[in-house]
């Protein structure tokens, strides 16, 4: 239950700083402002916007299938929340350290979609309805590259376990049961013999532990994207088409659960990037040498040093994702809808089936 | 003319590089929000030279100068103003009303040594009805009806866009045509005398 309130509290307050930086980060992006009112620099604005919308009148369109309506927001916030239960924030803080995480985020991530098209159905609104095919369409399709550069990063790490797989890209590796005695080397080839177990920092992060990784991480990247509705992949949304797609005729506080959920999305799968590919809470500084680096930010484990040693990195890594989230909603036009089925199932799945070859011969090297 | 045939550049890397640099175009742009626009006046040489930075003016707080001889809002300066009607008859909406009262006493003079005759107990200037022509202050022979560079004076109220320009108070304008009717009765009372002493003569 701590866990619960916890992971809802820094994930709402994640969500308003996202909801605030995407203002500035577009305003500047684009010789504007932004927000200057509420607040010092309108940093208030994110705020303001929830108790407005928390106010406003609760409309159910008379037409629409009411239950449905109702619980949609619910799922799918649900659905997106859920994901959070597994991440690791910290080497001894997860809210739910379960050996088959990556298994369940995929799963439960996965019902965000039932949701999306419960919303679109029950809305009886043409333009609610075309939103939620076209979502489902899209999540449905970039699951598979998604899901097959996760399995890239899974058979290098051979876990399912998130906390398992963060342990073992840092210099920490070996002080998590059952990974003692192991070894990193660098890009994971033994035939090098550079020993990087002690070394850690970024030279035992996946991409570079296995660099195929790297171009999983592209994919999963990519794939992310258009999992979370985001720009150039919104067309599940595109103002200029279907005014606001699946969540059109949502208001006040159903509407901000949408939202909410939309940015959470958003932070889980930077969130699950960073775990899987970007060394987790591991520290970027290697030891080198006498100037242990890598040991003096990564604190000591399940002291209060590693919790927040171990939150910085996570969270720095995530907001620069974030940001590069921002920047691409703000470079690349929209992906038109066949070109969105051509990038999935003619170039990310062929290339993320190579990766998911060739990360396993890389396994069959390290070791 | 020989047409040539367009090649467009393809393939992996010439995609990879130009996505790179749509992401450093907005990434320039990202990092020039530092730099603002400033408010120069529009002669200023680096007018149309502020190609970095935020374009914003936050209106309220800061604002572009207003050219020098930028024609918004009118005034009336009352002293100077010899009340000879010239502006409302000019003016092609109407929107000066001036009503007169003869003075009875030496008023003085408008500051350019015009003498001034006349009380204005009413003048006034309904802004929006105004058409910003100009005719008013052309026509106006002692100067004293201008306009402003103030653009900014929107109201809740209509009635508010009417400007009062008299500097009598209405007890005072009923005292000056108390006045100048009482001149006026005096100065009948002796023509009639004048009259009766010329027929008696």
């Amino acid at each position: 239950m701590l866990a619960f309130l916890l992971t809802l509290g820094a994930l709402l307050g994640v969500v308003i700083v996202l909801a605030y930086a995407e203002r500035k980060v577009a305003a500047f992006m684009q010789d504007r402002m932004g927000p200057t009112e509420a607040g010092p620099q309108g940093s208030l604005q994110a705020v303001a916007d929830v108790l407005k919308l928390l106010q406003k009148e609760d409309i159910v369109p008379a037409a629409a299938d009411k239950k449905l309506f109702k619980l949609a927001p619910i799922l799918i916030f649900a659905a997106v929340f859920a994901g959070f239960a597994v991440i690791p924030f910290t080497p001894a803080l997860v809210p739910a350290g379960i050996g088959i995480g990556v298994f369940y985020l995929l799963a439960i991530v996965s019902l965000d979609v039932v949701g999306l098209l419960m919303a679109g159905w029950g809305s009886n609104n043409k333009y609610a309805m075309l939103g939620a095919m076209r979502s489902v369409a899209q999540i449905v399709s970039y699951e598979i590259p998604a899901g097959l550069a996760i399995l890239s990063a899974v058979m290098v790490c051979q876990s399912l376990d998130f906390q398992e797989i963060s342990y073992q890209q840092g210099a920490l590796m070996n002080q998590f049961p059952g990974l003692e005695y192991e070894m990193n080397w660098l890009f994971g080839i033994e035939a090098l013999g550079i020993n990087t177990t002690t070394i850690g920092g970024i030279t035992t992060w996946n991409i570079f532990r296995a660099p195929i990784l790297l171009v999983a991480f592209v994919i999963y990247f990519i794939a992310s994207l258009a999992e979370s509705n985001r720009a150039p992949f919104d067309i599940p949304e595109a103002e200029s088409e279907l005014v606001a797609g699946f969540h059109v005729e949502y208001s006040g506080f159903r509407f901000a659960v949408l939202f909410l959920a939309e940015y959470s999305m958003m932070v889980l799968v930077c969130l699950v990037a960073v775990v899987l590919f970007l060394g987790s809470w591991n520290t970027p500084l290697p030891n080198i040498g006498p100037v242990a680096l890598a040991y003096w930010t990564s604190g000591t484990a399940g002291e209060v040093s590693s919790i927040g040693w171990g939150i910085f990195w996570l969270l720095s890594k995530t907001f620069v994702l974030l940001f590069l989230q921002l920047q691409l909603r703000w470079t690349y036009p929209r992906l038109r809808v066949d070109q969105l089925m051509h990038l999935c199932w003619k170039v990310l799945t062929p290339i993320a089936l190579a990766v998911v070859l060739i990360a396993g011969i890389w396994r069959l090297l390290m070791i | 003319m020989e047409q040539k045939a367009i090649k467009h550049k393809t393939g992996f890397w010439y995609v990879v590089k130009s996505l790179l640099s749509g992401l450093g175009l907005t990434w320039k742009h990202f990092k020039n929000a530092r730099n603002r626009r400033t408010p120069e006046y529009v002669s200023d040489e680096n007018y149309f030279k502020q190609p970095d930075g935020m374009a914003t003016l936050k209106y309220p707080y800061e604002a572009i100068p207003v050219p020098d001889n930028g024609r918004y809002r009118l005034h009336n300066e009352i002293d100077d103003c010899i009340v000879c009607d010239l502006c409302a008859k000019v003016c092609p909406v109407n929107c000066i009303t001036i009503e007169s009262v003869k003075a009875t006493e030496d008023i003085g003079t408008t500051s350019d040594g015009t003498k001034k005759r006349l009380y204005a107990p009413v003048f006034d200037i309904d802004m929006a009805k105004c058409c910003y022509c100009g005719l008013c202050t052309t026509v106006c022979p002692t100067d004293c009806i201008t306009m402003t560079p103030v653009y900014d004076f929107s109201e809740v109220d209509i009635k508010n866009m009417v400007y009062h320009f008299t500097d009598l108070s209405p007890e005072q304008a009923e005292e000056k045509k108390l006045l100048l009717a009482k001149q006026q009765e005096e100065m009948a009372a002796a023509k009639a005398a004048a009259l009766a002493a010329r027929k008696q003569g």
